[in-house]
Parts: structure tokens; sequence; C-alpha cells
């Protein structure tokens, strides 16, 4: 794999995350990380739309008229958000239950619609791919972060498996009650963020 | 029925704010509360676009996409079940929904429209605004509720975003680390908001 590809594809992991430095795609990696089991969920039906609108998009980038791309995108998103939806409630309807309409909102995350408007309208289908995986997976990354230390701390448990026995089973563990609440969400990714850019000093922001 | 919708209003509004209960549209939300002036006109743009959504995505699904809903055309038609395309169709009533308004606004209300500017095309990927409408269908409201329901998810969030600017705004005085400037605390202080509106979780009128 040649030195280009493979910083197109590892970029975005740390360098530059889509989350932690871009600002996209954040509603869902809040919401849906109470459990790994759903965002490990989310992050497949990510990264699956994810790389089919990054190569549909940059097959179609000659043939789409320029003023009217973002409504041609947003079809190509939302279509491959049905058949997500509709794989879901047919495989795994437990869990696409628990997801409700954060599914639906995949086609509103912006790290899809950023990734075609900013890559795949300039770069062929490859690329597109490449690049499209690195921001994928550098998405997963954080979700599962994050849904890791919620889940441990808010519930004492990994994949719904008790890993921390609790208080009230006659084990050890309290259970911080906050992880699983929404403030929790937002104080671990904003540490996150601050060990990032400590780790890479580059990524400090100026002026705030 | 008016205390039902005060309810209505006053739990989309302070209990399920969407920015800070569910996360949602928190991508502007983070990005444009710089300054108060900026999230106040972004703010007005979604309470508006949010409180016509929500009602015509509302008649859409009821009268086109439910199972059997669209018997009152011809009864033949009755046996077809056209919700799978739900996305498809809210994604695109909200985009055509944002550019009635922004040519409505041009036309007849200058004024608005210049302080709404940039504002109003990026609402359609706003994620409060589609997320409003498929809450709206799972949780199966009528008309009247779906109204008071966009009008109030969209004070909601417009109360979050300017009170959020606002602190930033004073953030300038303070020494923040290196590290979590910009993005990092403002992550924090969402938090810190979310946990001062857990406060009106519970309230029952």
């Amino acid at each position: 794999m040649s030195g280009k590809k493979r910083d197109v594809l590892l970029d975005p992991l740390f360098n530059n995350n889509p989350i932690a430095l871009q600002v996209l795609g954040i509603c869902s990696a809040l919401a849906v990380t109470t459990k790994l089991e759903t965002s490990a969920v989310m992050c497949l039906a990510v990264i699956f739309v994810l790389l089919g609108s990054n190569f549909s998009v940059s097959l179609l980038r000659n043939q789409i008229p320029p003023n009217i791309r973002i409504i041609v995108q947003l079809t190509i998103i939302a279509s491959l958000v049905i058949i997500t939806d509709q794989f879901l409630k047919a495989y795994l309807f437990d869990i696409s239950k628990q997801l409700s309409v954060f599914v639906g909102l995949i086609i509103t995350n912006c790290i899809i619609m950023g990734r075609a408007e900013a890559y795949a309208m300039q770069n062929n289908p490859v690329m597109s791919v490449i690049d499209a995986m690195g921001n994928a997976l550098g998405y997963s990354a954080i979700l599962l972060g994050t849904a890791f230390l919620r889940e441990l701390l808010g519930s004492g448990k990994l994949f719904g498996v008790e890993v921390l026995p609790l208080v009230t089973e006659g084990g050890w563990y309290n259970p911080n009650g906050l992880m699983l609440l929404s403030p929790g969400a937002f104080f671990i990714i904003g540490i996150m963020i601050w060990v990032l850019r400590i780790w890479k000093p580059d990524q400090i922001e100026e002026e705030g | 029925m008016l205390e039902q919708y005060l309810s209505l209003g006053v739990k989309a509004i302070f209990v399920e704010n969407m920015a800070l209960a569910f996360f949602l549209g928190m991508c502007s939300f983070l990005a444009c509360s710089k300054k108060v002036e900026t999230a106040l006109g972004l703010g007005m743009a979604v309470v508006f676009v949010l409180t016509v959504t929500v009602p015509v995505n509302y008649l859409l699904y009821f009268y086109f996409l439910q199972e059997g809903a669209m018997a009152w055309i011809h009864p033949s038609l009755g046996q077809y079940d056209l919700s799978f395309v739900g996305f498809l169709s809210y994604i695109g009533t909200i985009a055509a929904m944002v550019q009635i308004v922004e040519m409505t606004l041009d036309r007849f209300f200058p004024k608005l429209y210049g302080a709404l500017g940039v504002f109003l095309p990026l609402i359609a990927v706003n994620c409060a605004i589609l997320g409003a409408s498929l809450w709206m269908v799972e949780r199966k409201y009528d008309f009247g509720e779906s109204v008071v329901f966009g009008f109030g998810s969209g004070i909601g969030w417009l109360l979050a975003i300017v009170a959020l600017a606002a602190i930033r705004e004073r953030m300038r005085y303070s020494n923040v680390p290196l590290g979590l400037r910009g993005l990092g605390i403002t992550f924090i202080l969402t938090g810190l908001m979310a946990i001062g509106f857990m406060a009106f979780s519970g309230i029952q009128l």
C-alpha cells in the first residue's frame, strides 16, 4: 500500500479525527453510547453507509450538477440508510428498537455529508472508499471508547456481561449513575479531546 | 385539552430538551455558538423550520406513508404500506420546506432573511429537525400535538444554544488548560448545562 493511501486511511484515526477535530457526527456519538452493544451496531451501520455513499458519490461526481449536489447526496445517503434500517429491523430487532430514531439520523450525520462533499466529490472511487474507511474507523474509535467507559463505569458491564460486581448484587462496585445520563457522555468526550490534544499538541485551538 | 398541550410544550422545551437531553443538532450547536448574535439567528431559524416541518411530515406520514393510509384516495390503494420510504420523504420534505421558507422570507421579510442569512440552508442537515419528525412518528402524536412539539423543541434548542453562546463569550476571561481550549471545554460546559437542565425532569403540569 503506497504512502498516500496509508495516510488517507490512518490520518482520521488520531491526527484528523472526525469527532475530536472536525466536529462532525457528534449527535449519534453521544446518544447511543450507553452500551457497547448498541454502539458497535451503530459503528457498523455508519461504516456501511459511509463506504457506500463515498463510493457512489465518487462514481457519480462528474455527472452530478453542482447546484443540486446536496439533494443528490442526500438521496444516495437516505437510500443507504433505508437499507440499513430494514436490515436491522429484520435481523437485529431488539437493537433496532433501542437505537430507535438514531438509525434514521445517520442521514443527517455530518460525517457522511461532510466526507461526500469534501472528499468524494474530488477524488476517484478507490481513494474515496479508503477515506471513508479511515473516517468511519476514527468515528468508531471515539464511539467505542466512550461506550466502553460509560458501560463499565455506569453499570459495571461490558457487552452486557458483568465485569465489576455491583454492590446491589453482593459485589463491591458502586455504579456511577451519572455516566448513563447525558452529561456523562459530554464529560467523557471532552476529556478524550483533552487527552488527545495533550498527545498531539498541534491540534490545540488558539482562541476558544 | 389546553393543559395537555401546555404540558407537552413544557416537556419539549425543558425536560426533553433536544440539544441537552437527546444530543440532537449537536454539530451546529457546538460550531455556531461562539457569539450570542449568531446563536440567536440560528436558533430562530430552527424554531421556524421545526414548527413548519413537523406538522407537514405528520400529514405526509398519516395520509400517504402509513400502512393503509392511502385508502382515502382510492380503496384499492389501502393495501400499501410505504412507511419504509419514510426517511427519504422526511428529508425531502425538510429540504423542500427549508427552500420554501427561505424564498418566502426573502420575498416578504427581507430583514429577517438578512438576519438568518447563511443559517437557513444549513438547517436542512441539522439532526434536530429530522429527529423531531422521527420522534413525532415514533410517539404517535396527533396533529395539534405535533405542532406544539415542533415549536417546543425549537424553543428548547434556541434556549440551549443562546445560553451556551453567552457562557462561551465569558470564557474569554478564564484561563483554560491549553488542550481543553475550544472544543474540549465546550463539551464540558454542555455537560454541566445538561446537569442543570436535568433539574427540570419530573416536572408535571
